[in-house]
């Protein structure tokens, strides 16, 4: 049943597949997914658990047990959803399966069979987006995995590589639906083609049918970060935004010409309008005529936007161009340490306080010629967003937090560097807490490499087993 | 008339590597043409001078009413490298929206 069969009917359509998203990255809100399942009609549910510099995590963690490795935030939704996915016939579409999306399938499939629902699942699981066995083998035959934001040469840092991951995009998801999947797992795709594939499969659009796979693609932009598109992080007006704390997470309404409607469900938080989806459409994107995923180039100068109610913002007129012959690789790779310590002086004179010790504990750090290279002071609560556009703080400001920060490639100088950190509160200027640099650790910063990879060098490869 | 970006439009900014792009949406059409007219990619790049180390790349988007900057070498490396609270960019929009204009 159509949730607003009216509408579908008097643009003589069929009824739109509704399509949610209930993780904007690994960490997201733990009661998204299952609100979006419980709180109203959906077709498909998409979970996004993979950012920059998660799956050289999830590398470390398949490192040390060969069947981890994956987003297992993704086993709570199953184990507490599993009711309304199977009763209900909501299929998921996840990248949840981040390094081993074969072990994630496993316990995914254990999961479902300990909640008696074995035999009447399948589950379809993408992979084939991890070429770090066949690196230097692709290497040797001449790939050079250029970083397209600096242009060196991956050579430059091979050994220091920790994962090597090529972003697929919607097909492989949609053959996995077509074979019959009601969950399907991916390891590294594009964020969009997780509600990309869902409507490639249900409205059968062909691969070069470029406005309409550019229109998905947006769509599946849209809400890529969940609730940044119904009033999270939302700048227009934000006090006026209702009720927050039962945010809705959003929805696509998707209809097969390519139009669209972003919603959520009734009755929860949040809004969905024109200048708030206009801000998540801007987010993260660079040329908006060349928005390059690996299934087309989406125009974003050809949005015609309208809102269609409370809580309904409609997308049209949406065009596209062919898809390169390239995919994007996500590497990431071993670029040092680097650690923060933090003071926090209160009035009187607290920013003079601050900046005094500062200077201290720099003059300090000189002198025992410890090899970073980097070091970062900010001054929360003055200006640590915005730099020296911020102004000078009022005189009698009540606190200000010294926020220090150094980077070596080698871990010891930042080790030693933090243990100089907490002494200044017995030896440097007075009314000074918040000592979090006493428990700070020294964290590696694993660094990310993007780079393009000939289509005709890789094969995704989906497999659908039944549970 | 000197007011502040804030007074005509609203922004949003993320991250790609050690690039920050901020879209910036005029509150109503007739502000779109004045942030075209006053608020250029130089304009920008000054702006952000202590923050942004390359250059400032200004795209249209007419039918959104908004403008997107792209600001290179913004993020002290990256943000998994960089020393910086806001490593990702995320307050960039909001202090683009201090720049002060001129309107009639």
């Amino acid at each position: 049943m159509s949730p607003h069969p009216s509408l579908a009917k008097a643009a003589g359509r069929g009824t739109p597949v509704r399509i949610a998203n209930g993780s904007a990255f690994w960490g997201d809100s733990q009661e998204a997914p299952l609100e979006l399942l419980r709180g109203g009609l959906l077709d498909y549910l998409t979970l996004d658990y993979l950012a920059e510099i998660t799956m050289s995590i999830l590398q470390k963690l398949k490192a040390r047990d060969p069947r981890a490795g994956y987003a297992h935030d993704f086993l709570g939704v199953i184990k507490r959803g599993a009711r309304d996915i199977v009763e209900r016939g909501v299929k998921v579409v996840t990248n949840a399966g981040g390094m081993n999306p074969v072990g994630c399938c496993d316990a995914v499939a254990a999961v479902l069979q300990a909640a008696g629902y074995g035999g009447r699942m399948k589950i379809g699981v993408v992979t084939g987006d991890d070429i770090m066995p066949q690196l230097d083998a692709m290497l040797e035959r001449g790939l050079s995995f250029t970083n397209i934001d600096t242009g060196e040469l991956l050579s430059t840092i091979r050994p220091r590589v920790q994962s090597a991951n090529v972003y697929f995009g919607a097909f492989p998801i949609a053959e996995a639906l077509s074979g019959g999947a009601d969950i399907v797992i991916t390891g590294r795709c594009n964020d969009a083609a997780l509600a990309l594939g869902p409507m490639v499969h249900e409205f059968g659009w062909m691969a070069d049918d470029w406005d309409r796979i550019s229109a998905g693609t947006i769509a599946g932009h849209v809400i890529e970060c969940g609730a940044q598109c119904t009033g999270g992080n939302c700048q227009a007006d934000w006090e006026s935004i209702p009720d927050f704390a039962r945010i809705g997470y959003p929805i696509i309404e998707a209809e097969s010409d390519g139009s669209f409607v972003i919603t959520k469900h009734t009755g929860t938080g949040g809004r969905v309008d024109v200048p708030g989806v206009t801000e998540q459409l801007l987010y993260e994107i660079g040329d908006p005529k060349n928005y390059i995923t690996p299934d087309g180039i989406a125009d974003f100068t050809t949005i015609q936007l309208k809102q269609q109610g409370l809580d309904r913002v409609h997308f049209s007129g949406i065009k596209g161009r062919a898809a390169t012959d390239s995919y994007k690789v996500s590497i990431s790779y071993s670029a040092g340490f680097k650690a923060v310590g933090t003071l926090a002086y209160s009035w009187p004179d607290a920013y003079k306080k601050a900046r005094a010790a500062d200077k201290i504990l720099r003059q300090r750090l000189d002198r025992l010629g410890l090899k970073l290279d980097a070091i970062h002071s900010e001054f929360v609560g003055v200006n640590a967003c915005h730099g020296e556009m911020s102004g000078e703080p009022a005189n009698d400001i009540a606190e200000v937090v010294l926020r220090i920060g150094a980077r070596s490639m080698e871990k010891a100088p930042v080790e030693r560097f933090l243990k100089e950190i907490v002494p200044i509160a017995l030896n440097g200027p007075p009314s000074v807490t918040g000592l979090n640099a006493g428990r700070s650790k020294v964290d590696e910063i694993i660094a990310y490499w993007p780079a393009l990879i000939p289509k005709t060098a890789v094969t995704a490869q989906v497999e659908v087993v039944s549970v | 008339m000197k007011i502040q970006l804030r007074q005509i439009a609203h922004a949003r900014s993320g991250d790609k590597g050690d690039d920050v792009n901020i879209g910036l949406i005029a509150l109503t059409p007739q502000d779109y043409a004045v942030l075209v007219r006053e608020v250029t990619a130089s304009r920008v790049k000054k702006h952000f001078a202590e923050i942004c180390r390359g250059e400032v790349e200004r795209y249209e988007l007419p039918n959104l009413y908004a403008l997107n900057f792209v600001l290179h070498h913004a993020l002290d490396g990256g943000g998994l490298v960089s020393l910086r609270m806001d490593n990702q960019g995320k307050t960039y929009s909001a202090a683009l929206l201090r720049m002060e204009i001129n309107v009639p």
